[in-house]
């Protein structure tokens, strides 16, 4: 609890700091206030928790994250192959694929990773199975071999 | 390079608009007034940059909060009724998708 | 050192420029909805990345670098968010996405999306 509020106050000076520019006395009493204000609400609201600010995974997702882009870069590459190739060269495909994870945080890394990978969008996520739109067959395919999915697990602990 | 950028930035928006026209449901719309909204705030980042006036940034970024916020409050509205997708109106629908009601 | 900066930016904004025509086009020749969902799906990452990396190189102040970082992140955490929600609601209002005949089990599927959409009703 104390760690995540050290975080939140950090987070939220940081992004005050950097949007403001100005740094006279005044200016900068004015903005302590104000995330004093937020930190207070937030404790009334009760969201400082481990679900708001996932401090265990700052360990690892660094090297995800690298991983990540590359991914991303490599579909946007392909999409935009078949954009120019036009509508007969895609596969369309709805699917169920079964998922891995066990906590909650990881369910939705792994999903907005899915959506945030052009060419393929999670529809709908129940329990342990989601459902995935890709513009080609053989990203499905990828998505079941389970190489994002291992890396995401490993990002649980 | 960066006049280039922000007519380039120009056209795709062009497109979005034209796709928002013609889109022949009304998620083709939303999709096409979302990607606008994205188009528009690295335009107004381009044209900070042009003008020599970075303080345009300031509201790129409350420019895709609103965005943001409008789609999801469309969508949400989306979950009444009212907005129910039937294959009537859409041409180029050939499944069979008859629902009963 | 400048001229090699200058370039690396040119040659970032170009690729973004394209990037998004591209997504244009895409979005003007895809057949349905879904497929469309993906080349908006495209300028939201690769291409306003790339043109907000071309910036970053061309600004001097670390307050406007800072804040092309925070439109860069404000606009990769926005991005998956707006297509989940966007196909899930077509999805749960009956808007079937036209798929390739070569896939199986598709048909087990749409039966069990018709449901949870008439259930809605």
């Amino acid at each position: 609890m104390k760690r995540h509020t050290i975080s939140l106050f950090l987070t939220l000076a940081a992004f005050w700091l950097l949007n403001s520019g100005h740094y006279s006395t005044l200016i900068l009493l004015l903005g302590a206030a104000s995330i004093i204000l937020v930190l207070f609400i937030s404790h009334q609201m009760d969201v400082v928790d481990q679900e708001s600010q996932p401090l265990y995974l700052t360990r690892n997702i660094l090297g995800y994250y690298l991983w990540l882009i590359k991914e991303i870069i490599k579909a946007n590459i392909t999409v935009v192959k078949h954009i120019w190739l036009g509508k007969e060269s895609i596969s369309p495909t709805l699917k169920k694929i079964k998922i891995s994870q066990k906590t909650d945080m990881g369910k939705v890394i792994y999903a907005n990773s899915i959506s945030l990978t052009p060419g393929t969008v999670t529809i709908d996520l129940v329990d342990d199975e989601i459902i995935v739109h890709a513009l080609l067959y053989k990203d499905i395919e990828s998505l079941k071999a389970g190489e994002m999915d291992r890396r995401v697990s490993l990002l649980e602990r | 390079m960066l006049v280039a950028a922000t007519l380039a930035i120009f056209i795709a928006m062009t497109l979005a608009i034209i796709r928002g026209i013609s889109g022949p449901t009304f998620y083709d719309r939303i999709l096409a007034v979302n990607m606008f909204g994205t188009k528009t705030v690295l335009l107004i980042s381009l044209l900070g940059f042009v003008m020599g006036r970075p303080e345009f940034l300031d509201i790129a970024i409350v420019y895709a909060l609103i965005n943001f916020i409008s789609v999801i409050a469309v969508l949400r509205y989306s979950d009444t009724n009212q907005f129910k997708h039937t294959p009537a109106t859409e041409t180029s629908n050939h499944q069979s998708t008859e629902k009963e009601h | 050192m400048e001229i090699v900066i200058n370039i690396s930016s040119g040659l970032c904004l170009f690729i973004g420029s394209f990037v998004c025509v591209s997504g244009g086009i895409g979005i003007l020749r895809f057949p349905d909805f879904y497929t469309r969902m993906h080349a908006v799906g495209v300028t939201g990452t690769l291409g306003a990345g790339m043109i907000l990396i071309g910036l970053m190189l061309y600004s001097t102040d670390f307050l406007v670098f800072a804040k092309l970082v925070m439109i860069l992140l404000l606009t990769l955490l926005i991005s998956p968010t707006t297509s989940h929600v966007l196909a899930k609601a077509a999805l749960h209002n009956g808007l079937m996405p036209k798929l390739s005949q070569n896939t199986v089990e598709q048909s087990s599927l749409e039966q069990e999306s018709k449901e949870t959409a008439s259930s809605k009703s």
